[in-house]
């Protein structure tokens, strides 16, 4: 087993030699003179070059690109302009935020897709059949920060069923006391029922959202996949032995189903990070999507580029996880390897 | 050619959805072309006392904070978002399309070359690696092209390399080469022809991509700037509005964009019924 993981571990390693030299690229590619940026508006000739020569920019490309791995192993991605307070630090305290909101928005795409398209295969051609295949069109299409908006609107300004689209936490009540950085399991395990009932008022919109663009690859893949599975001898075989409907359909077809779909994940992670940054905005959730965009906003460059560093190296982590996961649930694999 | 439009008429007539995709892309091309000719009011011309007027007969989505007419807006718009995705499709089309098609024919380094280029790519949460690539080359409506070239370019080489690899010991490809063609000239010539009907069918579905992708990059203030037209600024205007009600700033920009989404997504998924039925869901 620690043999597969290690194999599995090594082939996340061309991800990251990439993802780091596209980041490094992309901080040599900002448009005029970086030194001058980082050194002010008003700063003088001199003042830029002292802060070029302070960045390292006057140095070769290779000489810059063996400093900017240095700097990242040692967890160094420069300071923020507008705050002045290191990237990682001010990054590493917005993650739970996000990470709470989209692993939560993974959960409800999750468990609202994958019954949709099983239910859509085994019932093909009926209504959950055409339901299936209306969500995931719309899906797909629905700007994920319209769709934010229209939620707002309509759960909070006309129905007034939601909290105020601003944070993570109404502000009369206090955050429960840090153990993970989950508001939702920090706050039952301080027995707080009320920053709870609170926390997740505040997720659920956003959280939906996210959950709606991002379940159309997913309903769409565990529908097609159940019917070629359900098409197959096996299954035949299985409903011809005389087994119960409910039998073939879970513990035959949709173990084997389960598979590609599990694959699609990767590509729902892409969708769920990149809807992150703009639910974020939408709802000032205070995390390091919004954090990106208020520097850009500002022509801020290090905490957008350690924004795209994070967000990078947790898809191939996350990827890494999908693929070890596949190997768990697929013995076949584990065998092969 | 007969027999294409023949069951060009059956997958029509078997899924009416796609005719109404085409007749809405029609609608889109007529507002992107004529939408500053028809315009009834300048889109730039804001009027202080008829700001935030809710949907009215002379102003049909309504006036935004400066009093300018959303409908006006909204119709000039169209020419922006299109062209931007368009042009990103294109871009995407010639820089995958070209160098999918090498990787697959040619195999060896330059399989591998691409191949590594396109992995890296989407080593990125795809969205997340274009807010950065905008921020990087600077904050203009062309890099937000570029950007969403670049996301787009794995999809393109992938699709171009295993069709053009499938192709590559075929008997007209073995043909042009015995008559005498270079290597270049039966790539371009002979292959890629062959090709472009997939990729058409790939530039249709990733056009409605193309749009969210750049409505969301100018959404969070990237390429675009007030105050031109632009879908995606636009529903970011309304946003800080929602909240005190005044619901059609955001709504009419937000329903249009996605009514165009969703157009290209149906009429991407139609094409490929019609030119590569195997692949029908």
């Amino acid at each position: 087993m620690l043999k597969i993981l290690l194999a599995r571990l090594a082939t996340a390693i061309p991800s990251i030699v990439g993802v780091v030299v596209v980041t490094f690229m992309l901080t040599r590619l900002l448009p005029g003179d970086p030194a001058a940026y980082f050194a002010g508006l008003s700063a003088s000739p001199q003042a830029i070059a002292e802060v070029r020569a302070k960045l390292g920019l006057d140095k070769s490309l290779p000489e810059q690109f063996v400093a900017y791995i240095g700097d990242l192993l040692s967890g160094n991605l420069g300071n923020s302009l507008s705050t002045g307070q290191p990237v990682v630090t001010e990054i590493a305290t917005r993650l739970p935020a996000s990470a709470e909101l989209t692993l939560f928005a993974l959960i409800l795409a999750v468990g609202i897709a994958i019954p949709l398209g099983v239910l859509a295969a085994v019932k093909q051609g009926t209504w959950i059949d055409h339901l299936c295949r209306i969500v995931t069109t719309a899906g797909v299409s629905l700007p994920v920060f319209f769709t934010g908006l229209l939620f707002a609107y309509l759960f909070y300004y006309v129905l007034q069923w939601a909290p105020a689209p601003s944070g993570r936490l109404d502000v009369f009540l206090s955050p429960p006391p840090h153990v993970t950085g989950f508001y939702l399991i920090d706050s039952l395990l301080a027995g707080d029922f009320e920053a709870f009932r609170g926390a997740l008022g505040q997720l659920a919109l956003p959280a939906i959202s996210m959950a709606i663009f991002s379940l159309a690859p997913l309903a769409r893949m565990t529908r097609g996949s159940m019917l070629s599975v359900l098409g197959s001898d096996f299954i035949r075989t299985a409903r011809a032995s005389g087994l119960a409907p409910r039998t073939v359909i879970f513990s035959y077809a949709f173990r084997n189903a389960v598979l590609p779909v599990i694959t699609t994940l990767g590509m729902v992670f892409s969708f769920l990070l990149g809807a992150n940054v703009l639910i974020e905005t939408v709802f000032a959730w205070p995390g390091i999507g919004l954090y990106a965009v208020n520097a850009l906003i500002t022509s801020d460059y290090a905490p957008v580029q350690g924004f795209v560093l994070t967000m990078a190296v947790l898809y191939v982590a996350l990827n890494l996880v999908i693929d070890l996961l596949y190997g768990l649930v697929d013995p076949r694999v584990r065998l092969e390897s | 050619m007969l027999s294409l439009l023949r069951h060009a008429r059956y997958v029509m007539s078997e899924n009416p959805v796609t005719g109404l995709a085409f007749a809405l892309f029609a609608v889109f091309l007529l507002a992107a072309i004529l939408g500053p000719l028809i315009a009834p009011y300048d889109p730039l011309q804001s009027n202080a006392a008829m700001a935030l007027k809710p949907p009215s007969a002379a102003h049909w989505f309504g006036t935004d904070q400066l009093g300018r007419d959303i409908f006006s807006r909204v119709l000039v718009a169209t020419r922006l978002d299109l062209t931007i995705a368009f042009a990103s499709v294109v871009l995407a089309f010639l820089l995958g399309a070209l160098s999918g098609v090498a990787a697959g024919y040619f195999g060896g380094w330059t399989d591998r070359v691409v191949g590594r280029l396109a992995d890296t790519i989407m080593a990125f949460p795809l969205f997340v690696l274009a807010m950065g690539i905008v921020a990087a080359l600077g904050n203009k409506v062309i890099n937000i092209v570029i950007a969403t070239a670049i996301i787009n370019f794995p999809l393109y080489a992938r699709v171009a390399r295993a069709e053009a690899n499938v192709r590559r010991e075929a008997g007209f490809v073995e043909a042009a080469r015995l008559s005498g063609n270079g290597e270049a000239r039966v790539v371009l010539g002979h292959v890629l022809p062959n090709i472009m009907p997939i990729m058409m069918v790939q530039m249709s579905l990733t056009m409605g991509y193309a749009i969210l992708n750049a409505a969301g990059l100018s959404f969070i203030g990237l390429g675009v700037r007030p105050p031109d037209a632009e879908w995606g600024i636009m529903v970011a205007e309304g946003a800080n509005f929602i909240q005190s009600g005044e619901w059609w700033i955001a709504l009419f920009p937000g329903a249009t964009l996605m009514l165009a989404v969703f157009c290209f997504n149906l009429l991407g998924d139609g094409l490929r019924d019609i030119i590569d039925p195997r692949k029908r869901t």
